[in-house]
């Protein structure tokens, strides 16, 4: 089955430095795929980028097919049919993502006007059903009320709103629960898989919370300065992590049962883009790291049906790895 | 909002007051207007005799509550000079004025928002540079510089227009320019900034990426917004209608109320000068007023807290 989006070795500059080195991803439809890695490591960038939305000085190189069709540097009038149409995106800061002078009316009318054959009260009704949808009470009179006189946790609830207006095949939900309250996230994340049941949407859910991606996606793609390190079902990355940053991630996790024990954290920091060391950028923190790794950055190559890692000791590290459980 | 709008109205009062005791004391205290309109040969007796007419050698406390007493009956003096009332004098310079800055108003506006909004929406383009480096030139040179500068070049030098008096609607051209080009560098350097803020919000990423196109995101998502810090000094200008011609009706020897600012500093025509500045305070908190008005109307955010104020 052809895949619904597929990124091949999508690249972007800022003033000449390169924060995505080639990204490889793809999902299929109705699939829920995690992304995870530190801030920085070009998580929103890729989507970003994938939808033509980085501001102009950014050089954006790759290639980005959506239904077959290539989508970078298509032409506006057709990314604006793709965008909130065909895939839409939500943000983090829920507070500053709605334009603060317009009401919800307005702005939840804008993207169903856009992307629907819908005309005069069918529009209104329309938007008051989302509304209804994803849980704001009182829909009808909250229309025209303006973002400001909604909670945190309620403009991200009208965002998704938004989002759906246009019936999308794939939503790209970036840290949408990130500057939320706790109890409220577990509230959002509900939304959100219901959502994607009801409507058979394909998401991305961009995290730095690997809890939150084990629990809501199939598959989970984990990304260190501006690459996809691994890739593999939630399951399997969770249970038995090949790559060493992968690894790492998760052994500072705290485990939920069994006997506790210290937590490990990965010593040293993200590098700096502007001076991405030779051949592996994790390296230098990497304890497995070898000579042989500082020479050529690895590329993401399968290692089993349906996982991918880029790290040129994925066999070695693996037994490694099988070894420290057998302790 | 009425509350909010009263404690607005109170500010206002209290800041035009401020304004005309201020210019009342330091009036006073810089010269003696006896000597001035009559000069330093005047015999004493004559002095005395004008000092006496005009109460100026009653306490200070005293002439400023007769002053205020009689604001209050809607008297504002007469000049010291030929003895009509100041507010005549005032008012029949005001059309004058207003010949100059309010087609200068016009142009800032027209001129000076559009090359902003431009230059935000090409930022770092050769033409944002240009309308850049135009702008700081433009704000940056003292009006009196560019108007010797438009004097010299179009009055001079090529001799299209005259250098100064009221005779024809080409004596205005000049002053209107040299009003109106400040201007709109103020405005469009404001515009650009307070659009260049605005595109950089979520809320305007949020628009694109439901697929709204880029010209409607910036006509409908951005504009309204950046309107809110450009509406501010918009009514700083609309301020300055009355009296913000004062070095430019100077140097084009235009008669308007600047013109008459001047010469009735120099004399220390009391009345005149307080009248004047009364005037501009009024203008000045009148326009500060429909600026807090219209932010409300702009900035649902305002409104809402002008209603819980």
């Amino acid at each position: 089955m052809a895949p619904l989006v597929s990124i091949r070795n999508l690249r972007v500059t800022f003033n000449g430095v390169q924060v995505l080195r080639g990204v490889d991803v793809s999902l299929q439809k109705g699939e829920a795929l995690g992304l995870v890695g530190e801030s920085g490591s070009g998580k929103s960038v890729t989507w970003l980028a994938a939808l033509g939305l980085l501001p102009r000085h950014a050089k954006v190189s790759g290639s980005v097919l959506l239904d077959d069709r290539e989508i970078l540097g298509a032409p506006a009038a057709d990314l604006d049919h793709v965008r909130g149409g065909r895939v839409a995106m939500i943000f983090q800061d829920p507070a500053s993502a709605l334009n603060p002078v317009l009401t919800i009316r307005r702005q939840l009318c804008e993207a169903l006007a856009l992307h629907r054959d819908l005309s005069g009260d069918a529009v209104k009704a329309e938007a008051r059903r989302l509304l209804d949808l994803v849980g704001i009470p009182d829909a009808g009179r909250r229309l025209s009320a303006y973002p400001h006189e909604f909670s945190g946790g309620q403009v991200q609830r009208i965002m998704i709103a938004m989002a759906l207006a246009g019936n999308p095949d794939l939503l790209v939900a970036d840290e949408p629960t990130t500057a939320l309250d706790a109890t409220i996230q577990a509230q959002i994340l509900e939304l959100l898989s219901s959502v994607r049941r009801e409507m058979g949407m394909a998401m991305v859910l961009i995290s730095h919370d690997l809890g939150v991606v084990a629990e809501n996606c199939d598959r989970v793609a984990v990304m260190y300065a501006g690459r996809i390190v691994e890739e593999a079902p939630s399951n399997q990355l969770f249970a038995d992590p090949v790559h060493p940053y992968a690894q790492g991630l998760i052994g500072a996790l705290p485990p939920l049962d069994g006997a506790r024990r210290r937590l490990t954290a990965i010593p040293g920091t993200v590098p700096d883009p502007a001076r991405m060391p030779e051949g592996c950028a994790f390296a230098p923190r990497c304890t497995l790291a070898s000579e042989a790794c500082g020479l050529v950055a690895p590329s993401l190559a399968p290692i089993a049906h349906d996982r991918n890692v880029a790290c040129i000791r994925a066999e070695a590290s693996r037994r490694a790895l099988l070894g420290i459980a057998a302790e | 909002m009425g509350h909010f709008f009263a404690i607005r109205l109170g500010r206002a009062a209290l800041t035009i007051v401020l304004v005309v005791t201020f210019a009342f004391v330091v009036l006073r205290l810089s010269g003696d207007p006896a000597l001035m309109i009559l000069g330093p040969e005047a015999p004493p007796e004559v002095l005395a005799a004008f000092r006496k007419a005009w109460s100026l050698d009653d306490p200070i406390w005293a002439q400023y509550f007769d002053y205020f007493g009689a604001i209050a009956k809607g008297e504002l003096g007469r000049s010291m000079r030929d003895g009509r009332p100041a507010i005549e004098l005032v008012l029949e310079r005001i059309p004058a004025t207003l010949a100059l800055t309010l087609p200068a108003f016009f142009f800032k506006v027209a001129l000076g928002i559009p090359a902003g909004i431009y230059a935000a929406l090409h930022r770092g383009s050769g033409i944002d540079r240009a309308v850049m480096m135009t702008a700081v030139a433009g704000f940056t040179v003292p009006s009196f510089v560019l108007a010797l500068v438009l004097v010299l070049v179009f009055a001079v030098q090529l001799g299209w227009l005259p250098s100064g008096g009221q005779e024809s609607w080409r004596h205005a051209i000049l002053p209107i320019a040299t009003l109106g080009l400040g201007g709109a560098a103020v405005l469009a350097r404001f515009t650009r900034s307070a659009m260049l803020e605005v595109l950089g919000q979520p809320y305007i990423r949020t628009a694109s990426a439901k697929g709204v196109s880029w010209r409607q995101v910036v006509t409908s998502h951005a504009l309204p917004n950046a309107a809110i810090p450009t509406v501010t000094i918009l009514g700083f200008m609309v301020g300055t209608l009355i009296a913000g011609a004062v070095v430019v009706e100077s140097v084009f020897a235009w008669p308007g109320v600047g013109r008459l600012l001047v010469v009735a500093v120099a004399n220390r025509d009391l009345a005149v000068v307080q009248c004047i500045l009364l005037l501009v305070a009024m203008t000045m908190v009148t326009s500060n007023l429909v600026v807090d008005f219209l932010y409300g109307f702009l900035d649902p955010r305002l409104r809402a807290k002008g209603a819980h104020a």
